[in-house]
């Protein structure tokens, strides 16, 4: 009957009828039994399993759905539950309102879950009742521990990443970003090898993931191989290795570059001398002499594979004179050049003679005289390439500038420790061909690390952690107006301290 | 007393049956057995009529009546309708009425005095009732049922009344009949009464499934324990006469 608001209805309470079993009063229900008569009359959990066989195996502490998945769970986690309920069969006559675990002694094999069905009996009426089930684990090692054991270094997938170029910048850049994004987290092994890394893998997907990852941040080409280890003729299975060669492009930060003429037209008539500003997996060149850019991406760059006329190696150091800035403040693809005139010396000729050299650069907006500035200087430096030559009437600029120096202010700080540091992944170096010169590394690192602390963008991607071992210093340093660039605090992560090795601090401040 | 049948391998006795203090009808079976038990019963205190009704064996759920008259549906046919005249007593008046709700079992539960039926059951069927029965006729629902011929079963002592009957509905109901009225179920709870059950003033007829429960309900609430033809008047002696002189 509709009971609208307002019309009066009389509060109804519920009678109480005999059980037509057991007599005892009781509310009337779709059966009219009470609870103990029906149960004793319908079993619904008749025709469930109650005893289930499931696989564990011993050394990884999984557990197998078969055909072939093994899951890791712990016991009496939610995951062994979720599996043990998923190995029930014919659970679906019934509706399962509850599970959960039985204590059971750890080392007895037996796991019990208890589980609470309901089911409609009857005439409408619905029946819970909870009964017990009990799993037997039996012992069989999974897959790929039976593999480990059979041989501890196998692996099944190798991606050999290679650079060829003088210097390792490229590797500890990309060491930080593969510990930040844990892109190598299921390597087995990694080795340093002569101009590159070797990662090992025992998973052709987990390498194919790693190359992806690779080629998202440098531009890369790659190719990839498979070797027969073995062969089963029953099953036609086969076993292989597989390698995959990665090639990072050879163009690096701060270089200077001759475009091949097609190139150069392709671009868009883009000045022969062009700098290589930033790489990703693109690479963005600027003339410094229009300040145009543009961007090669992966590629565009392996169908005309240039390579650079100078490299960072072969910077020399200038002091400036006299800047006379030519046009305004212009925005280069997020940063920003200021076309400028300068009049500056080579540092190893300041003094002994007056050679200076007027040239334009794009350094503008950060030079004043009385600065040190980093160049390259092409009025002395003798060129074989290739390229250059096809260009003919081609008037070199006698110096390109590239970055401003910090030379000077570094030796009057005399090396403190650093307020912060870099992880490093764990990488086994390869001693066999002797010619790993620790001292040009560290060298190397060094100027790595200085790197990081000039350009904000490109601590960007990478993590950096509070260095426990810094203290600030109490004297008030001497300071000439201009400090030398270093990373703000705030950027800084810290630390925990739980975990040695893994542990990234989520809980201190991010950039 | 209460006795335990089945017809024909069904425990919906009150379907095939129709019991009251004058006369009982009972439906056409293939085996004897069924006519047996009631007239076992019976036979000595009133006649035992075999009959159908519009040629159907669902006696209990068509017609209505009670000590006074009988009431039947306008499926009966005239030969049934004579059958019944003939083999009732006189002071029973059977009576045929054209009513849209032909099965008059299921929508009419009355004992001697007072009637409950269907509350969409017409004027002058309503009127027929109160006439032929000789009945107080209410207008009522049982546990938000309509089918009141149909879950709840009364007679002059007693009744029995769907489960979920609630406590209000019941003081209500007994209020208006009369008599004590208690929830319960009949043929190992089932729910509707009338139809596992037939029952008058000192016998009464289930299913089979009855359970032992039940059936003691239907005999406290029914009084039947040590209700006999004979056993009433005994019972009035004893409250008539005081003291022996």
């Amino acid at each position: 009957m509709a009971q609208d608001a307002g019309m009066f209805t009389v509060p109804q309470t519920v009678g109480s009828v005999l059980c037509c079993k057991c007599g005892i009063p009781m509310a009337p229900n779709a059966a009219n039994m009470c609870v103990a008569c029906l149960r004793s009359e319908v079993d619904i959990t008749e025709g469930l399993q109650k005893h289930v066989i499931i696989s564990h195996c011993p050394e990884c502490d999984c557990y197998l759905q078969p055909p072939r998945t093994w899951i890791k769970a712990q016991l009496e986690s939610k995951e062994l539950l979720t599996f043990c309920v998923k190995r029930l069969k014919n659970l679906n006559r019934v509706r399962l309102v509850n599970a959960e675990f039985i204590w059971t002694e750890p080392h007895s094999k037996r796991i019990k879950v208890k589980l609470k069905v309901q089911k409609e009996v009857l005439n409408g009426a619905i029946l819970e009742q909870s009964y017990v089930v009990e799993y037997v684990q039996q012992d069989h090692m999974c897959d790929s521990c039976s593999r480990v054991q059979a041989n501890p270094d196998q692996w099944v997938a190798a991606v050999q990443l290679r650079q060829h170029v003088t210097h390792r910048r490229t590797f500890f850049y990309l060491e930080q970003l593969i510990l930040k994004h844990d892109a190598a987290a299921r390597a087995i092994r990694i080795k340093q090898m002569d101009q590159g890394i070797d990662f090992f893998f025992g998973n052709r997907s987990h390498a194919v993931k790693f190359v992806e990852f690779v080629g998202k941040v440098a531009p890369v080409r790659s190719r990839h191989d498979k070797q027969l280890v073995s062969h089963d003729p029953k099953s036609n299975n086969f076993n292989y290795k597989y390698t995959f060669s990665v090639e990072i492009s050879p163009i690096c930060r701060e270089d200077l570059i001759c475009l091949p003429p097609k190139v150069a037209v392709s671009l868009g008539n883009l000045g022969p001398l062009v700098i290589c500003t930033k790489v990703t997996n693109s690479i963005a060149l600027l003339d410094p002499l229009t300040l145009r850019h543009c961007f090669l991406d992966a590629d565009q760059y392996w169908r005309s594979s240039f390579k650079s006329l100078l490299t960072s190696r072969q910077l020399v150091e200038y002091i400036v004179l006299d800047v006379e800035v030519v046009s305004s403040e212009v925005n280069v693809g997020g940063s920003k050049y200021v076309l400028a005139d300068a009049q500056v010396a080579r540092v190893s000729d300041f003094g002994k003679n007056d050679t200076i050299f007027s040239i334009r650069t794009h350094l503008g907006h950060l030079l004043n005289p009385g600065d040190y500035a980093l160049g390259y200087d092409l009025y002395s430096a003798n060129n074989n390439d290739m390229e250059l030559d096809k260009y003919k009437g081609l008037v070199l600029p006698e110096t390109i500038l590239i970055k401003k120096s910090y030379e000077e202010k570094r030796l009057r700080k005399r090396s403190k420790p650093r307020s912060w540091k870099l992880k490093s992944l764990d990488m086994e170096v390869d001693d066999s061909k002797g010619r790993t010169d620790q001292e040009k590394m560290n060298k190397e690192y060094e100027e790595f690390l200085r790197d990081l602390e000039e350009n904000p963008e490109l601590r960007f991607n990478i993590s950096l952690y509070r260095n426990k071992d810094y203290q600030p210093s109490e004297m008030a340093s001497v300071t000439d107006g201009e400090d030398v660039p270093s990373v703000p605090l705030d950027e800084l992560l810290a630390d925990l301290d739980l975990k040695s090795d893994d542990g990234e601090g989520d809980d201190s401040m991010r950039e | 007393m209460a006795t335990r049948l089945m017809f024909e391998n069904s425990c919906e006795v009150g379907v095939f049956s129709k019991l009251t203090n004058a006369y009982c009808l009972v439906a056409i079976g293939g085996s004897e057995s069924f006519y047996s038990t009631f007239e076992a019963e019976l036979a000595d205190v009133f006649p035992v009529v075999k009959t159908s009704i519009g040629g159907t064996r669902i006696i209990g759920r068509l017609c209505a009546g009670n000590k006074n008259g009988l009431l039947l549906p306008h499926t009966t046919t005239d030969q049934e309708l004579q059958h019944l005249r003939n083999s009732l007593p006189d002071q029973v008046v059977v009576q045929r009425i054209e009513e849209r709700l032909s099965a008059l079992g299921n929508c009419i539960a009355c004992n001697d005095h007072v009637a409950l039926t269907h509350t969409d059951l017409d004027r002058e069927t309503e009127e027929m009732i109160a006439d032929v029965l000789g009945v107080e006729v209410f207008r009522q629902t049982i546990a938000g049922n309509i089918l009141v011929g149909s879950y709840c079963s009364f007679s002059n002592r007693g009744g029995l009344v769907h489960p979920h009957t609630s406590i209000e509905d019941l003081d209500e109901l007994s209020t208006l009949l009369q008599v004590p009225l208690v929830a319960g179920t009949v043929n190992r709870g089932s729910e509707v009464i009338a139809a596992g059950l037939t029952v008058n003033d000192w016998t009464a007829f289930c299913g089979s499934d009855t359970t032992a429960t039940e059936l003691s309900v239907i005999e406290s609430v029914f009084k039947l324990r040590e209700a006999q033809p004979s056993a009433l008047v005994d019972e009035m002696r004893k409250s008539l006469i005081d003291s022996y002189v």
